[in-house]
């Protein structure tokens, strides 16, 4: 496949930039998403995660279920600051 | 904080009856969507439901939500709290939930939770597949069926599974050329009789094929696609290129699970369920006591299926708060129903998949 196929919108990131940090030896998910970004744009990964999980899974000859799952924070999507601030008074106690 | 008895996350078909199975049983429940109104994906399905008579078959999808919410309004009185507009943001360690509701974020801690977040549509790697006009097959739907926009002129739907199926015929039925259905693999997914309806409707579904790129220069101008032999690898010089302004992914749902991620839920991965899903034991419990789960979000099938497993996760999740009336007896009579939409041909990927989760609790 064409190697300028976007994985990830969010962070623009190619399938490119995935292959070659799996060719520096990453075939960790967790490890390539912090050092790329993979998954950390506002969809959260929801687009591009299975995408990486395959391409991983693929060069490390193991099946997707094989490989460590990235880790999952709150929130699971944008939330302005704005949210945050008027939620304080109904949060007390 | 507020502390109600049940949350359930999640107005979609799953959600609604677990809300509404609950408050059968006496339990006081807070319901959470993200969107304006309930009904979760039923919203936009203006086609008739097969499966069981009991699950709403030969009813148009549209039309369910407004039975089960009246119910709800009726039974529920005084203890059935929807909230909308209404995302459910974060679950953390000590049980408590993260919602934004219109730009005032709340926490929320619930005695017990129903996860029923559904599912979310697979994307397809392809040159070109972040060109506008790109969608995904049930946004599509969601544009036509719900907000009254037409998506473009002509469409080229990849994946002939039940969803692109369908929603090819109502591209149709919204005046919207549909130039091709193609298809990887050498079968249509889908039931036989929405394949016919479109087959007759005069759109061209065309097996063993992919898309190779999109292709434009602001948005989507055009496809090109080609054969696939047995091994799924493309046939050289057989590219054919088809002039389109939208194309549509109907390649597959995966389960929404990172709520139950963030919960700590064992999960495992079953490509015939969907991808990762929550392990539960008949109860719809998941690894975590609180922590139920019904609908797409445990396994991707029907609305129907759904609909009995949100009844199945609301009864318990009432009956272990002590709301138990006739807990067995309505236990028994939800799985039965659960077994017959399972039975039959098109049941058998859901049942072995289950079966392997099982298998691991």
């Amino acid at each position: 496949m064409d190697e300028n196929t976007i994985i990830c919108r969010c962070e623009d990131l190619t399938l490119a930039d995935i292959r070659e940090i799996i060719k520096k030896g990453f075939l960790n998910p967790q490890e390539i998403k912090r050092l790329t970004r993979c998954g950390m744009g506002p969809c959260q990964g929801s687009t591009c995660r299975e995408l990486l999980l395959r391409e991983v899974a693929s060069a490390a000859g193991k099946s997707v279920g094989e490989l460590e799952m990235t880790t999952f924070r709150p929130p699971t999507k944008p939330i302005k600051a704005k949210s945050i601030l008027m939620g304080v008074d109904n949060n007390e106690n | 904080m507020l502390k109600p008895e049940i949350a359930i996350v999640g107005g979609g078909p799953a959600g609604l009856s677990a809300a509404l199975s609950a408050v059968r049983q006496g339990a006081e429940v807070m319901l959470l969507d993200r969107d304006p109104s309930l009904g979760g994906q039923l919203v936009k399905q203006t086609h008739m439901f097969f499966g069981s008579k009991k699950e709403y078959a030969a009813i148009r999808g549209i039309d369910i939500p407004g039975k089960l919410i009246s119910a709800l309004e009726d039974e529920g009185k005084g203890r059935f709290k929807p909230l909308l507009n209404t995302a459910v943001l974060g679950y953390y360690d000590d049980g408590v939930i993260l919602a934004d509701k219109e730009e005032e974020a709340m926490l929320i801690k619930p005695q017990k939770i129903v996860i029923a977040t559904g599912a979310a549509e697979k994307m397809l790697p392809f040159p070109g597949n972040d060109l506008p006009g790109v969608y995904g097959a049930g946004a599509v739907q969601t544009l036509m069926n719900v907000y009254g926009i037409k998506p473009g002129n002509r469409v080229l739907m990849v994946g002939a599974g039940n969803i692109g199926l369908i929603v090819s015929y109502q591209l149709r039925q919204a005046g919207v050329e549909v130039a091709a259905i193609i298809e990887g693999a050498s079968r249509i997914g889908g039931y036989l009789v929405h394949a016919t309806k479109v087959r007759r409707a005069g759109i061209p579904i065309l097996t063993s094929h992919t898309i190779k790129e999109a292709y434009g220069k602001q948005k989507v101008e055009g496809a090109l696609i080609c054969n696939l032999d047995e091994n799924w690898c493309a046939i050289p010089g057989s590219d054919k290129d088809m002039k389109v302004d939208v194309i549509c992914l109907a390649v597959g749902l995966t389960p929404q699970t990172e709520l139950l991620w963030q919960a700590g839920c064992q999960q495992k991965y079953l490509p015939e369920l969907g991808g990762y899903v929550p392990l539960r034991n008949e109860k719809m419990q998941t690894s975590l006591s609180s922590v139920y789960v019904a609908g797409d979000v445990a396994c991707i099938e029907e609305a129907g299926s759904a609909m009995v497993e949100g009844k199945i996760a609301g009864l318990f999740a009432a009956a272990d708060l002590g709301y138990d009336e006739k807990v067995e007896e309505r236990f028994l009579a939800y799985s039965q129903e659960l077994e017959e939409l399972r039975a039959g041909p098109t049941g058998a990927k859901i049942r072995e998949g289950l079966a392997r989760l099982n298998g691991g609790v």
